[in-house]
């Protein structure tokens, strides 16, 4: 029961490709400025840079994501979308520039964070049941020493109805398809109920129904003004699913609504030497993974090179 | 039944099996986590670390457990640090320090001029020679170590499974990273009496593979790893008592044929279960 977007939203935004002259507002005003009568977003980066070791992946971010809001971060292999994500939960810290999170640090309101991590990230072979899995998400709040109580054995067993997996309970991790780990890994999520999702590729390569199930979810979170943000490499995905598009590629290149993805400057500047033009149509010819899991031993780094030089023509 | 009750006749028999029950206990406990995190070699790597604070608290006249803490534990946090630090995967850094603190065991042993059988029996583990106050010392650490992880064992879980995810929602995965090692260090200094530095790896590691073979639930693999560490140290001292051989080796030996039987007849891997799919395909 997707709900249909309203046309309003599409024309809030305009497309804008990010400049580096000027925009947004200076970093001293990072709270309201620019939002008189508007709620403070609850994402907001200004001129951030980060990156592994010595290697720079994510240059001039400018970002603001409003509470509310749902948004695909799109990009290259290597354009920094797991690194953005994972900037904003304060896993990575960032070179420069100012980052605020739910009005703090990144961070510094973790437990109304919910992180989910990509799915090549995960040892199913792990001993954990689905709803082993679902209850870590109330761990955070709980504390050390205090058992899981009635309340969180409830929000447990609701998130699981919310993602359908509730039958499936009681299984191993590793003895669900692709699609019911997503679907279990976003259970989780819920049940920590946070103010922000942070998800890395939450439906890729899963089936149209788990993908439709779990997008229906996260509409509904973001409806009721959680902020959530996902990184996709499916662009028909994000264009059709999300109402938010920020594409990434060793910067954010562009941010804007959903038509963003159907913007030919905007994908030659995201994918660079990846886009194939035929004739009209643009073809992004980008190593995706859409299958449910990776051969044995075979190790993706999704993040291992920094973004390719196409930013700054 | 003589033969169970007659060894419960000298007290040297009944302060071992005290001691190596512990032993087993904590060990299965630390090596359930140390084994879904990896860290297997860490124990191996930690335990010979030891080494060196065990001559060293002997030339000095200090109590053991006190240098092979301090040595222990340096090499854990110094082998975290390294890790982090540095641009080596954790089993190099972890090779280095191992031989290195090892050899400088060796040299300080090599110091001393005469025999010294106290030093062979932390290389090869001699519990049925354990004191009362070394067995009263054992027994504070062991409830140190398993109540820090009664505490803690939810996070502990948590940051072993997604550790992302877990540091994202708040709890402090690099602390309790540090944490961990230092349970490794001290779990392995309550076990250099029992089983000696060479074969503690086993008691942490075996218990909890076996159930790895044997249980798909975190609760149900803890479990099984504690009874199968607590019951190998009965059998193998009992084994020792009679045959008059090695104790650690023996009570290590139980739990290799543990592991063995549940090799063969586990749900997974076992051989009447491989027997029964080629039956019905």
């Amino acid at each position: 029961m997707t709900s249909p977007d309203p046309d309003v939203d599409r024309h809030v935004q305009p497309v804008h490709l990010v400049g580096h002259a000027g925009e947004p507002a200076a970093p001293g005003h990072r709270h309201h400025a620019g939002h008189t009568g508007g709620p403070p977003p609850s994402v907001w980066l200004v001129d951030v840079s980060v990156g592994y070791e010595d290697k720079v992946v994510l240059e001039d971010v400018d970002l603001e994501l409003a509470a509310g809001s749902l948004t695909a971060v799109v990009g290259p292999n290597g354009g920094g979308k797991s690194t953005l994500l994972k900037l904003i939960a304060g896993l990575l810290e960032p070179w420069g520039g100012t980052i605020s999170v739910l009005g703090g640090r990144p961070g510094e309101h973790a437990r109304a964070t919910a992180y989910v991590p990509q799915a090549e990230a995960v040892d199913w072979s792990f001993p954990v049941a689905a709803a082993d899995v679902v209850m870590m998400g109330r761990y955070p709040r709980l504390g050390p020493l205090r058992r899981p109580g009635s309340r969180d054995h409830a929000a447990v067993a609701h998130a699981l109805e919310l993602v359908g997996m509730t039958a499936h309970a009681r299984r191993q991790i590793g003895a669900l398809s692709g699609g019911q780990r997503r679907r279990v890994f976003l259970a989780r999520a819920l049940a920590s109920q946070p103010d922000l999702y942070l998800l890395d590729e939450p439906v890729t390569g899963v089936d149209n129904a788990t993908q439709e199930d779990l997008m229906t979810v996260l509409d509904a979170e973001a409806r009721s003004g959680k902020t959530v943000i996902a990184s996709t490499h499916d662009l028909a995905s994000a264009a059709q699913h999300f109402r938010s598009i920020v594409a990434v590629n060793g910067t954010v290149v562009a941010q804007g609504d959903a038509s963003l993805v159907l913007d030919a400057d905007v994908l030659m500047r995201t994918y660079g030497g990846h886009l194939l033009f035929v004739g009209e149509r643009a073809v992004v010819l980008d190593d995706a993974h859409h299958h449910d899991e990776a051969p044995d031993g075979e190790v993706h780094h999704h993040e291992g090179t920094p973004g390719r030089g196409t930013r700054r023509p | 039944m003589t033969f169970l009750t007659e060894p419960l006749a000298y007290e040297f028999f009944v302060r071992a099996l005290a001691a190596s029950i512990l032993v087993g206990l904590v060990c299965a406990v630390i090596g359930t986590y140390m084994v879904l995190r990896g860290l297997a070699f860490m124990g191996d790597a930690l335990s010979h670390a030891a080494f060196p604070g065990v001559v060293a608290a002997y030339l000095l006249q200090l109590p053991f457990y006190l240098g092979a803490t301090i040595a222990a534990v340096g090499t854990a946090l110094a082998i975290g640090w390294i890790t982090r630090r540095g641009r080596l995967r954790g089993d190099t850094t972890i090779g280095v320090l191992f031989a290195g603190m090892f050899a400088f065991g060796i040299f300080l042993f090599s110091t001393i001029p005469n025999y010294v059988g106290d030093l062979f029996g932390f290389l090869f583990g001699e519990v049925l020679g354990i004191s009362g106050a070394d067995l009263a010392a054992l027994a504070v650490l062991s409830v140190i170590v398993l109540g820090i992880v009664t505490v803690l064992w939810k996070e502990l879980l948590y940051s072993t499974f997604d550790p992302l995810a877990a540091a994202a929602s708040g709890l402090p995965v690099a602390a309790l990273e540090y944490l961990f090692l230092g349970l490794i260090a001290l779990t392995i200094v309550i076990s250099l009496q029992a089983v000696g530095i060479i074969l503690v790896v086993a008691m942490l590691v075996t218990p909890a593979a076996t159930a790895q073979l044997l249980a798909d639930r975190f609760s149900r693999l803890m479990a099984i790893a504690v009874v199968i560490g607590t019951l190998a140290p009965i059998c193998g001292l009992y084994l020792s008592f009679w045959t008059n051989t090695a104790s650690g080796a023996l009570i290590v030996l139980v739990e290799t044929s543990a592991f063995l039987l549940a090799l063969a007849l586990g749900p997974r891997t076992g051989l009447l279960r491989a027997r029964r799919r080629t039956g019905l395909a």
